[in-house]
């Protein structure tokens, strides 16, 4: 009999490893084989090609550097100095940078011996070191320039058009301009744009020194030129972030307030009618699946582009959500804390307040504690679409294709808003927790 | 200091205030109580009020107008949908290759992200990590990739890479990570490490230890996370294709850029991507029941 039974359960496991060992290579096999279906279907081979890897290389140096622009103007001679070439950021008239020197030969410091002198008629040279000097002049038709036949790869020549892409700097040569970046490392004016008086004063200066404009306080001065910073826009930033986490606040809390008394109607334990609580589920069922994107574009069709078109979406989507939890939350929900406060004479009413809230309010709020949070996210997605706070802001920055520092700026801005809120609504749960022990 | 012959009870206290005491003190206690509960009510609502105002000010159409038109727009979709029902099921099929790309970037995103999370779930446990001076670091990597919004990598991936399918894989992949890890380091953290040891004692290497030594024991846990998150992951993938990242989000752009005339193909999409959703919601949680009762018995 024994002998049966050990052949019996030996032939089992013997089956039973044999599954098992087909299971351990058929599944990396048929993620391989759906793995070359996708490298097909999405055609990752005309990606590579499409690739703009200068792009790539654009935002990487962009992000934590900015350029001063050096423009002369063909036609009128006139030299404009500028950072990042926006007219927020312009030299006032008479100043220049201190690398720019000279009156009838302007000359400008690259740095490391690379220097860029304009000279008189519309010429200019440009001494690299390890290469050798670089002339050009436009004659009013072309651009004519002293470069044989090797051209080097980092030089872009036409007869309309010079390009130099050298490690100190870009000279670009049009008809009607000639233009110089140099770049330089960190994000430029950001506290104070150049038409300030407490541009580069250090924060001793400001707070101890004389007063840099007559009319106002320091202090008061400094905080309204850097709040009101036309580049950086440090009060709009303030305001995108504070609308994104309102957008996540409000559509959290709303949600939970409208879920909670329709929560009941949903759990069997409190609505013995199992229509009415059926057709509840499928209420909830249908807000969930309809899906954020879709209540997105409906509301914003009615109610138009803004913070509260997000909330709203976040607030019917987490209504849908919250009812699923709640509802569950309430089927487990011990019946002898009822008990007990229904015997001593209490209505209904009384005891669902006295016998079930305290029971489930530490462990939902916990849950939209946790939504709140995830929502934060929900929001900078949703505001991006619907047109709403720091999403807005993003998607703006990188469709302009040129503030990369202020791309760069705002996803550390969204990286600490989220870290943030899950730092402080982890706090607020782990309070929550131990008050419910205590 | 107090007199040791005094055997009576202090003639100043007699029972009765003793209990008056206790009564007084839990009265003033459950007024206290009732009171900041009062308060942090009141500073909620107010916050909740002031907040609605706010984000009804800085909205383009106000609250209360808008409610009006809510319906205008399904409804408007709804009612070209009905007249043109009979080309709805051709749209469905000419929208089946979007759906089946949204579907595609949702699971290689999921199954990229989840191996990429458990790699840093075991890196970033105490106990199982290969270098545990680097576990730190682990947690703070996985911590920002989780904060990142899939929309943020995803539109720069769409500048460098163009539009398309891959952008969106990358994105939801890097959050799924980031997220997933948190959640299985949180499992692993409570693993037996009695198999590990056992493990090591015959000279397993790494590889070895973390497949036939933790992960038979959180496998049902992480499957059921990850099933989860495939879910989530769709409804990713539909709000990333809506930036321009392909599949039935862009599809819904173009046929609502489109206006009135398009509507019913727009209709056509709002059907595929709620069935979709549904059906993966269903199916997930199905399995996932069948998950938590197998572990159970």
């Amino acid at each position: 009999m024994t002998d049966i039974n050990v052949q019996t359960i030996q032939s089992q496991a013997v089956t039973l490893i044999e599954r098992k060992k087909f299971v351990a290579i058929a599944v990396p096999i048929a993620a391989l084989v759906y793995f070359v279906y996708i490298a097909f279907s999405f055609d990752i081979i005309g990606l590579a090609e499409r690739a703009r890897l200068d792009n790539a290389i654009t935002f990487a140096s962009d992000s934590w550097s900015h350029k001063v622009h050096v423009t002369k103007s063909h036609r009128s001679g006139e030299i404009d100095y500028a950072i990042e070439g926006e007219r927020k950021g312009r030299y006032p008239e008479g100043t220049r940078p201190e690398w720019v020197s000279g009156r009838e030969i302007i000359s400008v410091d690259l740095g490391d011996g690379h220097v860029v002198r304009f000279l008189p008629d519309n010429a200019m040279d440009y001494i690299i070191p390890g290469y050798g000097t670089f002339e050009a002049k436009f004659n009013g038709k072309t651009v004519d320039t002293n470069l044989g036949e090797n051209v080097p790869d980092w030089i872009n020549a036409s007869d309309r058009r010079v390009a130099l892409k050298t490690s100190n700097g870009r000279v670009t040569i049009t008809r009607s301009k000639t233009e110089i970046f140099r770049y330089f490392p960190g994000w430029e004016l950001f506290f104070f744009t150049l038409d300030s008086p407490y541009y580069g004063k250090s924060i001793a200066d400001i707070v101890f020194g004389p007063r840099l404009d007559e009319a106002r306080h320091n202090i008061a001065g400094a905080w309204s030129d850097f709040w009101g910073n036309p580049m950086w826009r440090h009060s709009d930033v303030l305001w995108a972030i504070s609308e994104t986490i309102l957008m996540a606040f409000l559509g959290t809390f709303g949600a939970a307030i409208i879920t909670l008394p329709l929560a009941f109607l949903a759990a069997k334990k409190f609505t013995p009618f199992r229509a009415l609580r059926m057709a509840i589920r499928r209420v909830f069922d249908f807000l969930r699946g309809v899906d954020a994107l879709i209540w997105t574009i409906v509301l914003s069709r009615a109610f138009g582009p803004g913070p509260l078109t997000g909330a709203l979406a976040i607030l019917i989507t987490d209504t849908g959500t919250f009812g699923k939890i709640f509802s569950e939350a309430l089927e487990n929900v011990d019946d002898k804390q009822i008990q007990g406060v229904s015997s001593t004479g209490a209505n209904p009413i009384q005891g669902y307040r006295f016998g079930v809230i305290p029971q489930v309010v530490p462990v939902l709020l916990s849950q939209v504690l946790y939504f709140f949070e995830s929502n934060t996210r929900s929001a900078t997605i949703i505001g991006a679409i619907t047109g709403g706070g720091i999403g807005l802001m993003l998607t703006q920055a990188i469709q302009t294709q040129k503030d990369w520092e202020e791309v760069g700026y705002y996803i550390i801005l969204i990286i600490i808003m989220v870290m943030f809120m899950d730092w402080a609504s982890g706090l607020l749960r782990r309070q929550l927790i131990k008050g419910g022990e205590s | 200091m107090s007199n040791p012959n005094s055997q009576e009870p202090n003639p100043k206290r007699p029972p009765q205030t003793d209990t008056k005491i206790v009564q007084d003190s839990y009265m003033a206690m459950v007024q206290r109580k009732r009171l900041y509960g009062g308060i942090v009510l009141l500073i909620f609502v107010l916050m909740m009020v002031s907040g609605f105002m706010v984000a009804d000010s800085r909205n383009a159409g106000g609250f209360w107008d808008g409610l009006k038109n809510v319906g205008d727009y399904p409804a408007d979709v709804l009612s070209e949908a009905w007249e043109q029902r009979a080309e709805l099921p051709g749209y469905l099929f000419k929208f089946l290759p979007a759906l089946i790309e949204t579907i595609n970037i949702a699971a290689v995103s999921t199954l990229v992200g989840v191996v990429a999370g458990f790699l840093l779930a075991m890196h970033g446990t105490r106990g199982l990590a290969y270098f545990p001076w680097a576990i730190p670091f682990v947690r703070r990597t996985t911590d920002i990739m989780r904060a990142v919004p899939e929309i943020v990598i995803a539109l720069l991936l769409i500048f460098v890479l163009g539009g398309g399918p891959v952008p969106a894989v990358i994105a939801i992949a890097i959050h799924t990570a980031g997220a997933i890890g948190k959640l299985f380091s949180e499992v692993a953290e409570n693993v037996d490490l009695k198999p590990v040891e056992g493990l090591s004692s015959v000279g397993a290497n790494w590889t070895q230890r973390v497949l036939l030594g933790v992960l038979p024991q959180v496998a049902p846990n992480f499957l059921s996370y990850s099933l989860l998150r495939f879910e989530i992951n769709i409804r990713a993938s539909a709000i990333l294709g809506f930036v321009g990242a392909g599949g039935l989000g862009y599809e819904l752009r173009n046929a609502m850029s489109w206006g009135p005339g398009l509507f019913d193909e727009a209709a056509a999409i709002f059907i595929l991507l709620f069935a979709t959703i549904i059906f993966f919601d269903q199916l997930s949680s199905r399995y996932r029941n069948q998950l938590a009762e197998g572990k159970s018995a």
